[in-house]
């Protein structure tokens, strides 16, 4: 495979997983503004901007922080090199690049994704917001669904391993954030907002259902906490993240005998993660643990092009 | 008074009441299937190729940076015997413009028997002097040659122009098929339509016939795209995906030591056959353009040094350059020794005071052409032109003559085409490809007709708004029947 497919194979894999992400953390917080009073609303919508890094750059615009501004700037403006537009841009970039290596069903799903925003450019209400990040959603599974049955080569796991990486840092950014996100004065902890903002977060990652599966009792941070780090059934967790990283590494060296910085970097993180216990992790700080993780993830991505000669 | 109807592929000189003899079955269908059924099959077209991203860019056009070509719902059908005639045409030609290749950068006899003016060859900005003495492997020149033509009547076909370089297109002539399959099977039930989906294989052993010596048994051929900025971007990765070989840019490729690699994964693969879609002036800025950031550094000196097939051979402009093409009767002759089967258009060379003098008398009712443009720019059609622009294309020609050729405005034929008004004539014109391998020449029983959509409109090039159809070429008779035959046999294989 050319060092130039691989490397946009993997930054498909990165933008669709980074599109879908940014899909469902605007569709929460539209949530999580309709159930909180105003000024709770206002801190959602700078929490999301927050998490995807973009709060500077929102900043700039002068723009006051509202469900409709934030909204509009989190996924049609084409200034904001995070928004959704942009993400689905670069993807479609990237498929186009690597058309050869795609199927047909992929590039037309990530194709359809992208031809969503040709139609629709006009800001919406939450309704029409909604709407939006519904079909990006179900667009982006789509095209989940049609890389699993494309042929089992290099080209799918390099567009996993993008995936992966990209998945990992949005999990890690994602409960950062949230974590330190300030509860309005006057708020409980533990009380109505607090609430919203855990089940927030677990929507975002579509894991309300599997904390009701995997822990018996209610909704409580530190469980919150511990299902998004430790558990490796639940996908987006940074355990299963980075045993994906792994696995999928081992695959492409198994098949082309490509093995180095990569495999070990992922490997030792793995074994971290596996010695990883919330509670300690809470007591330590854990805007430390995943500042350390975030770094990690970025030095993975830098091996990985090594690894591959990504041009 | 001469009727000065154009000649329509399917009515003949008659009228929607009075097809061709042998397209009443086709007729019939276009008269029965209702208008707003064909409407909707179109739109179901056009949908699939804007999802397919079955489109090409417009440079300098930011907001539609990628379009779609239109398609028409109507096919354009040759009948068995006009397609062979068509083809045995079209083989002397390619034939004869590998011979002319091969001659002038070689011997030069055509010269030296004053076939041709040696200026007009020698000192024409198409003449590559970087691959004089060059014989590309197994002497192919023109391995790829998309050859316009149009039709005037029933027997009157001509060709307006050889594409030699690299011609496009032949995408479209796969994914409309595709398309009239999925959307109009019934059509393929009434007509026995020659297939054309075997142009990808044919393509790739057509490649590999012409690897150089040495490349092995499996030698490894590639597709160059500038990139996926380029208008043509999406054929150029159909070819690849449909061949199953690597689309490459110029920086994936890497020459050393007058052999060229390509940078995967895996380190360093060697590449022995390029279908380059990139023109000369791009290709290796040691050797042309020395500002082009798109070349591949070396690549012309592994190519002399007879390690790469280049796909087609640098230098091959100067076989389709319209002030060449004048001369192609003569070219033909001189190299199969027998009047050409397929006549060009009448031309007039503008560099000639005699021809000078008619053109500028006669603008309103010509073409004029700068020789070395394309795509539909610089060219004045007279009978449409302004008065302002016939003036300022007279003045061009007193300061220039030797940039432009004028032709007749011919009739070209028509095909029923769908507009908002419904059925209505439109201007088509052809595009068959021709390949050229190591055992000889073949012709896909197919093309790419390209129909300009505005009424009267004799432009059909897509930059300029012209859409394309299906070309249907009918087998015949007898191959029917061994078809027929093949299949039983195959079949009772099966049951034993």
């Amino acid at each position: 495979m050319l060092s130039r497919t691989a490397s946009s194979l993997y930054w498909l894999g990165r933008y669709v997983e980074r599109a879908d992400f940014v899909a469902r953390l605007v569709e929460a917080t539209v949530r999580l503004d309709a159930l909180s009073p105003t000024p709770a609303g206002e801190a959602a919508w700078e929490s999301a901007l927050r998490v995807t890094d973009s709060d500077a750059l929102y900043a700039d615009t002068g723009a006051p922080i509202d469900q409709a501004n934030v909204a509009r700037f989190l996924t049609i403006d084409s200034e904001n090199a995070g928004s959704l537009v942009r993400c689905l841009d670069m993807a479609r970039n990237n498929a186009r690049a690597v058309r050869t290596a795609l199927t047909r069903e992929a590039w037309t799903a990530i194709n359809r994704a992208w031809l969503l925003f040709n139609s629709q450019l006009r800001p919406g209400n939450a309704m029409a917001t909604l709407n939006l990040v519904e079909a990006v959603k179900a667009e982006t599974r789509g095209f989940e669904g049609a890389v699993l049955r494309m042929m089992r080569n290099e080209a799918v796991w390099l567009i996993r391993l993008g995936a992966a990486i990209e998945r990992a840092d949005n999990t890690a950014r994602l409960v950062d954030v949230k974590y330190h996100l300030l509860l309005p004065e006057g708020e409980p902890v533990g009380g109505i907002v607090d609430r919203d903002q855990w089940t927030t977060i677990l929507q975002t990652v579509s894991a309300v259902t599997a904390y009701r599966w995997l822990y018996a009792e209610g909704l409580k941070p530190n469980l919150v906490i511990d299902l998004l780090l430790t558990r490796p059934e639940l996908p987006r967790s940074l355990a299963a993240c980075v045993e994906e990283t792994v696995e999928v590494l081992s695959l492409v060296g198994k098949r082309t005998g490509l093995q180095g910085e990569a495999d070990r970097l992922a490997r030792n993180r793995m074994a971290k993660l596996h010695r990883t216990r919330t509670h300690e992790v809470i007591v330590r700080g854990l805007h430390e643990y995943l500042d350390e993780f975030i770094a990690e993830n970025a030095a993975l991505d830098a091996a990985i092009a090594r690894q591959f000669r990504f041009i | 008074m001469e009727d000065n109807r154009a000649f329509d592929e399917i009515w003949g000189k008659g009228g929607p009441q009075a097809p061709r003899p042998e397209f009443a079955a086709l007729a019939a269908w276009i008269n029965e299937t209702p208008r707003e059924e064909l409407q909707r099959r179109t739109e179901a077209a056009e949908n699939t190729f804007r999802q397919l991203g079955i489109t090409f860019a417009v440079y300098g056009d930011r907001d539609a940076s990628e379009r779609i070509i239109p398609f028409d719902i109507v096919p354009r059908v040759f009948l068995a015997d006009e397609w062979a005639r068509l083809s045995q045409g079209l083989i002397q030609r390619v034939e004869a413009i590998n011979a002319f290749l091969d001659d002038i950068y070689g011997e030069r006899r055509i010269l030296a028997e004053g076939v041709l003016p040696a200026e007009l060859v020698l000192g024409n900005a198409q003449f590559r002097h970087e691959v004089v003495g060059i014989r590309p492997p197994h002497g192919v020149f023109a391995h790829i040659c998309g050859i316009d033509l149009v039709r005037t009547g029933p027997d009157e076909f001509y060709v307006l122009e050889d594409n030699a370089r690299t011609p496009s297109g032949v995408s479209y002539m796969l994914e409309n098929r595709e398309a009239m399959i999925r959307l109009c099977p019934e059509l393929f039930r009434s007509f026995r339509v020659a297939a054309v989906d075997s142009y990808p294989d044919r393509l790739h052993e057509t490649m590999r016939s012409v690897a150089p010596e040495g490349s092995g048994l499996r030698p490894v051929c590639v597709v160059l795209t500038p990139g996926h900025f380029n208008s043509a971007y999406y054929e150029h990765s159909f070819l690849a995906d449909s061949m199953g070989i690597e689309l490459v840019e110029p920086a994936d490729l890497v020459v050393d030591d007058d052999v060229v690699w390509m940078q995967t994964i895996a380190g360093r693969v060697k590449v022995d056959v390029i279908y380059r879609r990139i023109d000369d002036d791009y290709l290796d800025p040691l050797v042309f353009r020395p500002d082009s950031m798109l070349g591949v550094p070396g690549l012309m000196a592994a190519y002399r040094a007879g390690n790469v097939t280049l796909i087609n051979a640098p230098g091959n402009g100067i076989a389709d350059d319209k002030a060449i093409y004048s001369y192609m009767p003569e070219i033909v002759r001189f190299y199969s020794g027998g009047e050409a089967k397929l006549p060009n258009v009448e031309t007039y060379r503008c560099r000639e005071p005699q021809a000078l003098k008619y053109v500028l008398e006669r603008l309103p009712e010509l073409v004029v052409k700068l020789v070395d443009g394309s795509g539909g720019y610089g060219m004045l059609v007279g009978p449409t032109a302004t008065k302002a622009e016939i003036e300022a294309f007279r003045a061009a020609l007193i300061a220039e003559p030797h940039r432009y050729i004028a032709q007749p405005t011919l009739a070209l034929s028509t095909v029923p085409t769908m507009t908002e008004a419904g059925l209505a004539p439109r201007h088509v014109d052809f595009r068959p490809f021709v390949l050229t391998g190591r055992d000889g020449v073949q012709v896909v029983p197919g093309g790419l007709t390209r129909v300009a959509l505005r009424e009267g409109s004799l432009v059909v090039n897509s930059s300029q708004g012209g859409g394309t159809k299906d070309s249907f070429v009918l087998m015949p008779e007898e191959r029917r029947q061994m078809q027929a035959m093949g299949g039983m046999l195959q079949r009772q294989e099966l049951g034993s």
